[in-house]
């Protein structure tokens, strides 16, 4: 089973990365992109069967390393 | 005071602050690699000094965070132990909860390298009382994650609670602005634990102990430590 995990900054959580991210599409004069955030993706395989018991297992390696819930919201998807 | 620096794959002050620590205790602190189970016994202080833990890969801190030995430096500070963490160090502590809040990237994206003076909060702490209360002393700064973040609600318990330890601030003792090397919320260069038994920075007191590095002000916490009543655990 595949899947991955994508984490991102909470709301309101200064981006400095995705700031600059923004300044240099404005400054290739990409139209339209209004803000920028930068985020983490980890694409992960796994030796379960049970789409539950892998959520729950990757709800575990979120709260506990893939991303720090001070300033980072995650998504699990199950591919 | 019997120290036990921690040493992490990537951290490259662990000398400096051994160093620092032999100076003010004149005893040799033990070195202790991050996959021992135990701190050595009757350690009074654990030092988790600065660098680039497993090449800050993931977030500044986050591996060495949730290592075997941090089991035991969290059992030590329970227990009412002291420990430091500076730079990487303070990043690490944040990473493996004995801190609240983060480190995040500098506002303005650079890494900062230069000298950097503080304003020591209070003097009544296991770190500071070598120093006096709102003393503005000159240490450096080194890192790209410094910009310390929290939530309001940890804030606000953070000052309520007199927790903060160092302020940035300039050499006349004005806080914040230009002094602010990194975007930290009120200027925060360094906090405390709830029972300030913990104490974070960001700023290395490590580097500044020998006049031939431009001063000594440095000293003072290592000092502290050492006068600091014994809490062997």
């Amino acid at each position: 089973m595949k899947a991955r995990v994508t984490v991102t900054l909470k709301t309101g959580v200064l981006d400095p990365q995705g700031k600059a991210i923004e300044g240099a599409l404005r400054s290739l004069a990409i139209e339209g992109v209004d803000s920028v955030r930068q985020g983490k993706v980890f694409d992960l395989e796994l030796s379960l069967e049970d789409p539950a018991r892998a959520q729950a297992v990757l709800k575990d390696a979120c709260e506990k390393l893939l991303a720090n819930t001070v300033v980072e919201n995650y998504r699990i998807e199950i591919l | 005071m019997r120290a036990a620096v921690l040493l992490f794959p990537g951290l490259n002050r662990e000398g400096d602050a051994m160093r620092a620590l032999e100076q003010a205790s004149g005893v040799k602190p033990i070195l202790v690699w991050h996959a021992e189970h135990d701190l050595p016994a009757g350690t009074d202080l654990v030092v988790v000094p600065g660098g680039f833990s497993y090449g800050d890969y993931l977030r500044c801190g986050a591996i060495a965070g949730r290592a075997n030995i941090m089991n035991a430096v969290r059992a030590h500070a329970e227990r009412g132990g002291l420990v430091l963490g500076i730079c990487n160090g303070f990043q690490i502590l944040c990473e493996s909860g004995l801190l609240p809040g983060v480190l995040m990237r500098n506002k303005d994206l650079k890494f900062v390298c230069r000298m950097q003076h503080l304003r020591v909060e209070r003097n009544d702490t296991p770190f500071t009382n070598r120093y006096s209360r709102q003393q503005i002393i000159k240490v450096c700064v080194a890192h790209g994650e410094g910009n310390y973040v929290a939530d309001p609600e940890t804030i606000a318990r953070l000052e309520g609670e007199g927790r903060v330890a160092f302020r940035y601030s300039d050499f006349n003792g004005n806080i914040g602005g230009e002094a602010n090397c990194n975007g930290s919320i009120n200027d925060i260069a360094g906090i405390y634990s709830e029972r300030m038994n913990v104490l974070g920075m960001m700023p290395h007191p490590e580097n500044l102990i020998d006049p031939m590095m431009g001063g000594i002000d440095g000293r003072g916490l290592f000092e502290s430590l050492v006068h600091a009543p014994a809490r062997a655990a």
